[in-house]
């Protein structure tokens, strides 16, 4: 048994560990590994999330138990000070000396602060470790409660981007100060930076370029920046970023041979001048150069995990620098040689598109054979392929500048071709070292079937993730070219897709889960993919509420409420068109108060009450119902809400009665289930105060009857609804929205709005138009009979459960007592209360 | 928060030396789950009946700490039974309580037994 010890718990220190566990001689080593910050390894690369919300233990490499179960001896906050090469030992700062066989170098790197006279003041920080982000915070913290909004990053490189990002995310006004003429100059040229300049201009952040720092103005804390020449900028806090320095003490304590301007000096095998001592990542001097880059430092972690356990590897002497991210919501990547560093005679080919942002400029030798480098901002899409053009050398097309323009021959075919027309060896995931030959021979072996199995066995796409389409692709080629059909089944537990499953369930006449999955499945029991799905469908089929076969409901149809962050639910009764009387508002306010509710008005114009436990669910309905409520369904994948204007009743622009069409709309859509929710709004007149056109189906009246958009929605990607029809009168609208909501629900993918469908839809609109007006299918009344089945079956399904003994049973926190969940803690807020944060 | 989460270690049945009788069969829909109380503490027992087996875990999730994991839904994952809780969908393994769809810490399990119409389950302590 041979000790290691590994100095260091950085990414890089991390993955010598997971390395090495994963060895087949790991059982011949005890591991041990030393890490000064006080928490285990965590994703640095990654480190602004931290600001928008992410913990520290979402950014950890690892779980807790994860060294423990791998048999590794971790000390966190413990600084090893001493290397006793003679004796093969190494001490702690409290002198506490453990020996070793080996020993490994993972020290990282610290900030680089130029020695400018008054960085020590208050209010300078730098932007390393978490420690770093939680300091810098809160003092963020105290300049706004004062009023003082302005902050610089001094660095205009990668990391002083990432920063002055997670400036400008704390609330303050970023400026990022730069020494060169341009924006990471290392990586980008003066037309890239330009571009790259302007798009995080256009976000409200100040760049500063050739500007060299004098000294920093104040008396105690910060005051400004005063540059050389003459001029100044006033600021309140400065983070610092103006590159790294390699920790190298320890080992230049000890005689290590360190590079002159630091960094240990390490071999191909990454071993340092001791053969005993190996040094990884940003610490070690290889090839005279530090990569500060996490993919080279895991290459590193494998060669030297490789020549401890006596197996021969080494690093190349060219190590590749490419790279891809983003930054500040802008792409930028640059490959090869992309600066023509080595000066060679190169055609430089370079595309500029102000107008959206885009700069692209590649490198290829004068007889147009060879990529050599390239640069992209703004749009970077292109990346892997033209990074696997590069790096296999590949034969560049006829006209080189194709590469960035796309080819205007008009085939539509890829940059690359065919996926499979890649050499086996060519590199696709770069930060965990996988090949296009690793990932189809998972599938050829029979080890991986899918997608997420080939990410599991090969790590391919961990990483930064960049790589992931093209993983996808070769995976979809590998399983096609084995004879496998690549299709869109919902889950492991059906070779269907949806709309297959749809037509199997309604020519079949199944009715319960475990039908379909004994007679379609693939012999598995479901999961929370497939079951809620088939719920879904049969209610659509059968016109059913979510009461029947409760267990294989989403969780918030199980319990018809929406669980909340506590596990709390909220309950919305129905208001159509957001038309209340003051009477039933009043009872609304009763039942709020009575029950000790939170009570807010949603987005979608009805009252929304937060809180209340499983026990308390049906004993509020039941008032509601009373009182001539109903479920509003707001919990389900179905309408939610109609919303209004109020239109010619009483607006003096309304062009017709936009309120009354929409109660009528919003009853006869009401507790449908679909493959996604549904909202739809109507609006008087042109001015739109319903903002129809952000709804899956909207009206807007105007002279001679209403035009019908279809296909809206807000979330994550807004997309205005399209005009279906125009000038029709209600009875026509009923029918055209009949016709296209169901069309919708036979043919979408399992959580689909209808925006994306429409987005998917062969011929789009057009084609919609053909089917919903003209028949083209010839399937209008079938459309419009299921539609009405579903119109005249409905039940509000709360009542349902208020009104059964057997249903009302399900509300309990626990089956074998009354009491509610004692886990709950509330907090107040302004006037009322709210669940206690997260940790 | 830390220290709810050191109530429940995985009880194997060698170790049981408590069965206790929580509820009758009919309790738990089939092919879904209900919520125990036992002293302190909650567990969330399955009635995985297209397997005809029963299973019993932690009703908190480790992800967000909330007691919510009995009224998630279940199924396999490559033969694998397992539940997926309620608020973001963390997948647990019913055998062994193992994340399977991440790295956080495996959940506690507890062993179920059937008397008759009742449902125990077994405690070590």
């Amino acid at each position: 048994m041979k000790n290691i010890i590994v100095i260091g718990n950085g990414m890089v220190g991390y993955k010598f560990c997971e390395k090495l566990v994963a060895n087949e001689n790991y059982a011949n080593f005890k591991l041990t590994v030393f890490g000064e910050e006080p928490r285990r390894a965590y994703d640095r690369v990654h480190l602004s999330e931290f600001y928008d919300g992410k913990s520290a233990e979402d950014l950890s490499m690892s779980s807790a138990t994860w060294y423990e179960e791998n048999n590794i001896d971790l000390h966190v906050a413990e600084m090893i000070t001493e290397i006793d090469r003679e004796n093969k030992t190494v001490a702690n700062h409290r002198g506490v000396k453990y020996s070793y066989d080996y020993l490994v170098l993972a020290t990282g790197s610290s900030a680089f602060v130029p020695p400018i006279p008054g960085v020590e003041k208050e209010g300078v920080f730098v932007y390393r470790t978490i420690e770093d982000l939680e300091a810098t915070e809160a003092y963020a913290k105290k300049l706004k409660a004062e009023g003082k909004l302005e902050a610089a990053v001094l660095g205009g490189g990668l990391l002083g981007l990432e920063a002055a990002n997670a400036v400008k995310n704390l609330g303050l006004n970023a400026h990022v100060v730069e020494f060169a003429p341009r924006l990471m100059p290392r990586q980008l040229d003066k037309g890239a930076s330009d571009m790259l300049q302007a798009k995080i201009e256009s976000l409200g952040l100040k760049v500063h370029l050739s500007k060299q720092t004098q000294h920093i103005q104040g008396d105690k804390a910060i005051e400004g920046l005063q540059y050389v020449d003459d001029t100044e900028l006033k600021v309140d806090m400065l983070v610092v970023s103006a590159g790294i320095r390699p920790r190298d003490e320890v080992a230049r304590e000890c005689g290590l041979e360190v590079g002159t301007r630091g960094g240990i000096v390490v071999n191909q095998k990454m071993q340092t001048s001791d053969p005993n001592i190996f040094a990884i990542g940003e610490c070690a001097l290889l090839n005279s150069m530090i990569y500060g880059l996490v993919a080279p430092g895991y290459d590193m972690a494998e060669v030297a995990v490789d020549n401890i356990v006596g197996k021969d590897n080494a690093m190349p002497e060219y190590i590749d620098m490419s790279t891809q991210l983003k930054l500040i919501g802008t792409e930028v990547a640059s490959f090869g040689d992309a600066l023509n560093d080595a000066k060679e005679a190169v055609d430089e080919i370079t595309y500029v598109n102000k107008r959206n942002g885009v700069y692209k400029k590649i490198n290829v030798t004068k007889n147009g054979k060879k990529l050599l480098g390239g640069i992209l901002v703004g749009d970077s899409s292109d990346y892997n392929s033209l990074f696997q053009i590069y790096s296999n050398g590949m034969k560049l097309p006829e006209d080189p500048e194709d590469l960035i323009l796309g080819s205007r021959g008009g085939d539509g075919e890829g940059l690359l071709g065919d996926v499979m027309d890649l050499p086996d060896e060519a590199q696709i995931c770069s930060c965990e070292s996988v090949t296009k030959g690793q990932i189809c021979n998972a599938i050829e072996s029979g080890e991986a079937n899918d997608l997420g199995d080939v990410v599991g066995c090969t790590k391919a796409g961990t990483g930064c993730g960049g790589c992931k389409p093209m993983v996808k692709d070769l995976v979809d080629a590998t399983l096609k070219s084995l004879g496998r059909v690549v299709k869109d089944s919902v889950c492991e537990h059906f070779d269907h897709n949806r709309q297959e499953l749809y037509d199997l369930i309604q020519v079949k006449e199944y009715t319960t889960f475990n039908e379909v999955l004994d007679k379609h499945g693939n012999g598995g029991h479901g999961c929370e993919l497939c079951k809620p799905l088939v719920a879904s469908l049969m209610a659509t089929i059968y016109a059913d509420t979510a009461n029947k076969e409760y267990a294989i409901q989403d969780s918030n149809d199980r319990f018809l409420a929406n669980i909340q962050r506590n596990g709390t639910y909220s309950v919305v009764p129905r208001i159509p068109g957001g038309e209340i009387t003051p009477e039933k508002l009043i009872i609304l306010g009763e039942i709020g108060k009575k029950y000790d509710l939170y009570t807010k008005i949603t987005g979608g114009v009805r009252i929304d009450f937060f809180g209340a436990t499983l026990n308390q669910l049906p004993k509020i309905w039941k008032e509601l119902i009373d009182n001539g409520f109903e479920s509003g369904h707001a919990y389900g994948k179905s309408l939610r809400t109609v919303k209004t204007c109020v239109g010619s009743t009483w607006c003096r622009y309304g062009m017709d009665e936009s309120v009354s069409f929409g109660i009528e709309l919003e009853n006869r859509y009401r507790g449908m289930r679909s493959p996604h929710k549904i909202k739809g709004g109507v609006s008087g007149c042109i001015r739109e105060c319903a903002e129809a056109r952000g709804k899956d189906f909207g009206l807007i009246a105007v002279d001679g009857g209403w035009n019908l958009y279809v296909g809206g929605n807000g979330g994550a990607t807004p997309r205005h609804a399209e005009l279906l029809a125009e000038q029709i009168d209600n009875e026509t609208v009923i029918k055209y929205i009949d016709r296209f909501l169901m069309y919708y629900m036979r043919t979408a993918k399992p959580l689909q709005r209808t925006a994306a469908w429409l987005d998917r839809l062969d011929g789009g609109i057009e084609h919609l138009k053909e089917i919903v007006i003209n028949d083209k299918l010839g399937i209008a009344d079938d459309l419009d009979k299921e539609m009405s089945t579903l119109v005249n079956k409905f039940e509000c399904e709360w009542k349902q459960a208020i009104e059964s003994p057997e249903m009302m049973s399900r509300f309990s926190h626990f089956v074998n007592s009354e009491e509610a969940d004692d886990n709950l803690v509330f907090v107040p807020l302004r006037d009322q209360k709210m669940p206690q944060h997260w940790k | 928060m830390e220290e709810i989460l050191k109530q429940y270690k995985t009880t194997t049945i060698e170790n049981v030396t408590v069965w206790y009788e929580a509820a009758n069969v009919s309790s738990f829909p089939k092919d879904g789950g209900a919520c125990v109380k036992y002293k302190g503490k909650q567990i969330a027992v399955f009635n995985f009946d297209r397997i005809g087996k029963w299973y019993a875990c932690q009703n908190l999730c480790p992800h967000k700490m909330e007691m919510v994991l009995s009224r998630g839904m279940i199924g396999d994952h490559k033969g694998a039974p397992k539940v997926a809780c309620p608020l973001h969908k963390k997948t647990f393994s019913l055998e062994n309580g193992e994340n399977l769809n991440g790295d956080m810490d495996a959940i506690a399990t507890y062993p179920v037994r059937i008397e008759g119409d009742k449902v125990l389950i077994g405690f070590d302590e």
